[in-house]
């Protein structure tokens, strides 16, 4: 059998199913002497486990802009974290966690965790169809691409995937999906590389060969038939079967919480010696529109109840890992398909938005946050969004470079662009030194203008990027993109006479650098 | 218990077992249990048709039931869908024409040169081999083209059946009009008289080619043909079917002198080689001797063979059989053979072996719409390819482009092929394992080579379709959502494509991961597919909008099709 080499799902229990398309790749060898003799080890076990977090997770209630705290309260006073309940990151004192994320906090602490702040894209789409699928396809706004980053990154490492595979050489998926079907993510130019495991249930039903009820009848028989077939025609599900029984014993995940299920899948397979390169791992509900918070008690509520979960699950995970022996080989990554609006609604809720920060999380993660908190006006109107600091394809190209030790060009092609790189994963990644975080500045004057204002910033050297972005994210102007052969300080004239009045941020993009000041157009 | 009530019971499956107790390892080693078998007979059914009931009269009839088929009938009675699926032409709109090159060892005078491409080469003859090839690839995409596109009728799931009851094997035969000529007599007589059949069969210069009816000479008889027309294609091997070998031989001296003249492609007697004794049969043929005739007259002694053969029980018997086998169920046992196979065959005797009588009153009974009876087949791979061709509505490249429907039907007989039903050359003279190998029945065409190739064959067709002469041909994920009832609501969405697409339902369970995992894409509201559906609708030419909508479309569908109930009929 050569394509379908995948566990099937089906929903029903009995095989597990799952995905339509999948597939597997490569991985190497089970034992560490096969590695050694090849010397692959260092670029071949690393693991990246990506958290979706489905609906559009609210940002600004997540990580608390504290130096920004009264501009914050105003633009949201039914919803805003009590400034006393924010936990405090390493003491810190310009942004800290929701109340509710004292494992995240915990591992902030212990240096594992990477907040990068204000994460999206120019012309950022409002729609969580339209705008998970760019985040998955590595697109920009408009345009429409059919596969998905990881799906391109797994196709260049397992080229003609699935013809040949697996093999001795790469015996496991080469991705493995939890608690959903199929992924664009994951979608490679021809097949989806991804095996699915359709939820934890059905993986202890492959593990643990359950027979699912078919009826009783003629049509039950040769379903049943069928699906004994289906499930013996699944090549991996032995190796995975294999790899789960080698783990007897796992550290301490919460009850109920239905990632911390699924992560803990994740362990148990990394631990049991598959290479598989990625998992996908998810969670919905952050799409709250109403009733975010409990009105009485801001710091309670659906999206206290959410953000416990994710943080509580990563938090066992990553203990999980470390007991396991396992923890230098993964690095986890949250996101969403946007942020909310900077403005609460009057249904103490939030409404669609742009930009929002995104978790990385591992022993190889340098802790830390990159990046500073949004800018918010002071009287933030309904339609005001956070403008994006770092695009999510930066992320995705240090992680394509730091962890799976890709060279630029290949990330470059990959991503369909060249962007920059973020100072978040550690040299034990792929031996590379992180990028310096160089000191931008950006301001304009005056400000706040009538026509035109004079926007001056601060580079480094090197490429240097001035965007100027509307409230609704869109890039309406580049002014500037090009080298400079030494650090300096420049201006340029920004004409916005046509423009209506409002807000505008100016983007300084340097390096691994990015820094935004707020541009008030008053007439 | 009221059948329908029955039926509900059966085809609702079991929550999944997530959402029960699971049972320890230990206990979960359970006995099969033993299949209800049922008890109905075939008493008219004299219930109204419901949809569901329409539906699985098309799947076993028509090569897939596509939304359209659906609507067609619904609303008619009974009798009256039967009689419209039991009324065909007997003939095609089309023949097969010229799509290859010959050979560079043509010889240069060879009929067929002079043959353009594209125009019918059925009255060109040739015996050129790299023609005749090229032939007998052109014939299996033609047929396969007759199968696609089929008329609401019983046609050509009839005309496969005879081609499984009366097998043959075009590389055998080798010539290409044999082939197409040996098709032809399917055709005529798929619904005709079954023993007019039985001697069209016997002179088809096709079959006296394969097996050997064309060397069975009066000096050295070849019982070949003798054999497999007792064994195979009349009275069959059942319980009761005593012929003896001495019967094969006798039955052979019969038949000798049937000759195949290859310039036109006839069959011809020739007395010369005709065994003019006397040929006797044993006790099951009542003794019976065929008195031995000499010159034009010596072809007679098939009719007379024929009669003594028809005159037995066990040729309505065997018939029956096999096409209950074809279009109910594998397994007969005794309360099936008692209370339908011993009825079907005594009106298909009573009849005079009309075939289109016996088919009737099968599609017609309490048995044929048993609760028991439906979902049960597997689909053979044919079925699988043209029926999921015709129910996601493939549209082809119009008939003036003979060349790339070629490759298209081509492509798709192929495929069929390596699911390991290849139509025109099954596997022996016997048909398809599948239809009559015991244990397993329909159940021999899936294994862990060909299960793979039906999920490949419909993930291609739904993802990415197949394309050639920068034509493709696709399962359109956003037509067949459209002509659905509801397609804004999800719920309703998938549900419905459920019923169309399965014989056996999934549970609401099942149907909610489905939707909230594929069409939702992880939320939790139904609004949001709904709107990204009405956006769609109301914005047909926004690109994104369309991709955002496909996406997910053909995700479910691939999703669907790639579950174990899509493999059942």
């Amino acid at each position: 059998m050569k394509r379908r080499s995948f566990l099937q799902n089906t929903l029903q229990g009995v095989a597990l199913p799952a995905l339509l398309n999948g597939f597997s790749v490569k991985a190497f060898g089970e034992s560490a002497a096969f590695f050694d003799m090849f010397g692959l080890a260092e670029d071949t076990d690393h693991v990246l486990v990506l958290v979706q977090l489905n609906g559009g997770n609210d940002g600004l209630n997540t990580v608390i802009p504290l130096d920004r705290y009264s501009n914050y309260r105003n633009a949201r006073t039914n919803i805003a974290i009590p400034e006393n309940k924010v936990l405090t990151l390493g003491g810190r004192k310009d942004a800290g966690l929701h109340p509710a994320m004292t494992g995240m906090q915990a591992l902030y602490n212990e240096g594992k965790l990477n907040i990068v702040q204000a994460v999206g894209y120019p012309s950022p789409n409002f729609s969580h169809f339209r705008a998970t699928d760019i985040w998955m396809s590595a697109s920009d706004s408009n345009q429409l691409v059919n596969t998905g980053w990881t799906g391109r990154y797994l196709d260049h490492s397992y080229p003609n995937f699935p013809t040949g595979y697996p093999n001795a050489q790469m015996p496991d998926p080469v991705a493995i999906q939890i608690g959903s079907v199929t992924s664009l993510a994951l979608q490679g130019p021809a097949v989806n590389m991804g095996m699915s495991i359709s939820n934890p249930t059905s993986f202890y039903n492959l593990v643990n060969n359950v027979q699912d009820p078919a009826p009783n009848t003629p049509a039950g028989k040769e379903l049943t038939f069928i699906r004994t077939v289906a499930r013996q025609t699944q090549q991996y599900a032995d190796t995975i079967k294999k790899a789960a029984d080698r783990v007897t014993q796992q550290a301490d995940y919460p009850a109920n919480n239905a990632l911390a299920a699924q992560l803990k899948i994740v362990a148990r397979l990394v631990k049991g010696g598959l290479r598989t390169r990625v998992y996908m791992v998810s969670m919905g509900g952050f799409d709250n529109h109403a009733n975010q918070v409990n009105a009485t008690d801001t710091t309670t509520g659906t999206h206290a109840n959410l953000l416990k979960t994710l943080s509580d699950a990563v938090k066992s995970f990553q203990d999980d890992l470390k007991f396991l022996g396992v923890e230098e080989r993964v690095v986890g990554m949250t996101f969403s398909e946007f942020g909310r609006r900077i403005k609460s609604n009057g249904s103490t809720g939030t409404d669609h938005g742009a930009a929002a920060p995104l978790f990385l999380f591992g022993k190889n993660v340098i802790g830390g946050i990159t990046g500073t908190n949004p800018i918010l006006p002071a009287s933030a109107t309904v339609s005001d969004n956070i403008a994006f600091q770092y695009d999510f394809r930066s992320v995705y190209a240090t992680l394509l470079e730091s962890w799976f030790c890709l060279d630029s060009n290949t990330i470059q092609a990959l991503l369909l662009k060249n962007f920059q790189r973020l100072p978040v994963i550690n040299g034990k990644g792929c031996g590379l030194e992180a990028p310096a975080m160089a000191t931008g500045k950006v301001r304009n004057y005056p400000n706040p203008f009538e026509s035109q204002t004079t926007i001056e910033f601060t580079t480094n050297g090197g490429h240097t990027l001035l965007q100027v972005i509307d409230m609704t994210g869109r890039v309406i102007a580049v002014l500037a993109d090009k080298e400079y052969p030494a650090a300096m300080t420049d201006r340029v004239v920004f004409r916005a006479g046509t423009l209506p009045a409002g807000s505008y941020y100016a983007r300084l993009q340097n390096g691994a650098d990015t820094k935004v000041c707020l541009m008030l157009k008053i007439r | 218990m009221d059948r329908r009530d029955f039926f509900r019971g059966v085809a609702t499956p079991q929550q999944p077992l997530q959402t029960t107790v699971q049972p320890k390892p230990a206990q979960r080693e359970r006995p099969q249990p033993v299949t209800p078998r049922v008890q109905s007979g075939i008493k008219p059914y004299q219930q109204a048709l419901s949809e569901e009931e329409l539906i699985h009269l098309l799947k076993r009839t028509l090569f897939g039931a596509s939304k359209a088929d659906i609507d067609f009938f619904k609303g008619k009675t009974l009798d009256q869908v039967v009689d419209a699926l039991l009324t065909v032409s007997g003939t095609t709109t089309t023949v097969p024409v010229k799509t290859y090159t010959p050979g560079s060892t043509t010889p240069a005078n060879d009929p067929d040169l002079a043959l353009t491409a594209g125009q019918p080469w059925i009255n060109v003859h040739t015996n050129d081999g790299s023609v005749n090839g090229g032939r007998r690839t052109s014939f299996k995409a033609w047929w396969m083209g007759q199968m696609i596109h089929q008329q609401r009728n019983i046609q050509e799931k009839m005309v496969l059946f005879w081609h499984h009851h009366f097998a043959t094997e075009t590389n055998d035969i080798s010539n290409g009009i044999a082939c197409y000529l040996y098709n032809k007599t399917l055709r005529e007589h798929a619904l005709g008289n079954f023993k007019a059949f039985v001697k069209a069969i016997t002179l088809d210069p096709a079959m006296l080619r394969y097996l050997n009816g064309e060397r069975n000479l009066k000096n050295a008889p070849d019982e070949n043909y003798a054999r497999e027309l007792q064994e195979l294609f009349t009275v069959g091997k059942g319980p009761d079917s005593k012929y003896t070998e001495d019967d094969v031989k006798q039955a052979a001296r019969v038949v000798t002198g049937f000759r195949v003249r290859y310039t036109d492609i006839t069959s011809y007697f020739d007395a010369a080689q005709h065994d003019t004794g006397n040929k006797t049969f044993s006790a099951f043929y009542g003794n019976r001797t065929i008195t031995g005739k000499t010159g034009a007259d010596g072809a007679k002694e098939l009719e007379e063979l024929l009669d003594m053969i028809f005159a037995t029980q066990e040729v309505a018997k065997h018939v029956v059989r096999n096409i209950y086998r074809w279009f109910v169920y594998y397994e007969i046992d005794a309360q099936v053979e008692q209370d339908v196979i011993a009825p079907l065959a005594t009106i298909f005797r009573n009849s005079g072996y009309n075939i289109k009588t016996v088919m009737v009153a099968l599609l017609k009974s309490e048995h044929f719409f048993d609760p028991l009876n439906r979902g049960c087949q597997i689909k053979s791979p044919v079925d699988l390819v043209v029926g999921s061709v015709r129910e996601f509505g493939t549209v082809f490249p119009d008939a003036s482009d003979y060349a790339t429907n070629y490759l298209f039907w081509g492509w798709l007989q192929t495929n069929a092929a390596n699911m390991q039903q290849n139509i025109g050359d099954p596997p022996d003279v016997s048909g398809w394992k599948a239809y009559y190998q015991e244990p397993l029945y329909y159940e021999i065409w899936i294994n862990s080579d060909t299960l793979p190739k039906r999920n490949q064959f419909t993930d291609t067709m739904i993802l990415n379709g197949y394309t050639r002469n920068s034509k493709t041909i696709r399962f359109d994920a956003i037509a067949f959502a459209r002509q659905m009832p509801n397609p804004r609501d999800p719920n309703q969405l998938i549900s419905d494509a459920v019923k169309y697409l399965y014989r056996i339902g999934l549970s609401a369970s099942t149907q909610t991961q489905i939707k909230r995992d594929i069409l939702l894409s992880g939320q939790s509201q139904d609004h949001y597919w709904t709107d990204a559906w009405d956006l769609y609708i109301a914005n047909p030419n926004d690109n994104a909008a369309m991709t955002t909508v496909r996406t997910r479309l053909r995700n479910l569908f691939q999703y669907l099709m790639n579950l174990a109930e899509f493999q059942l009929a």
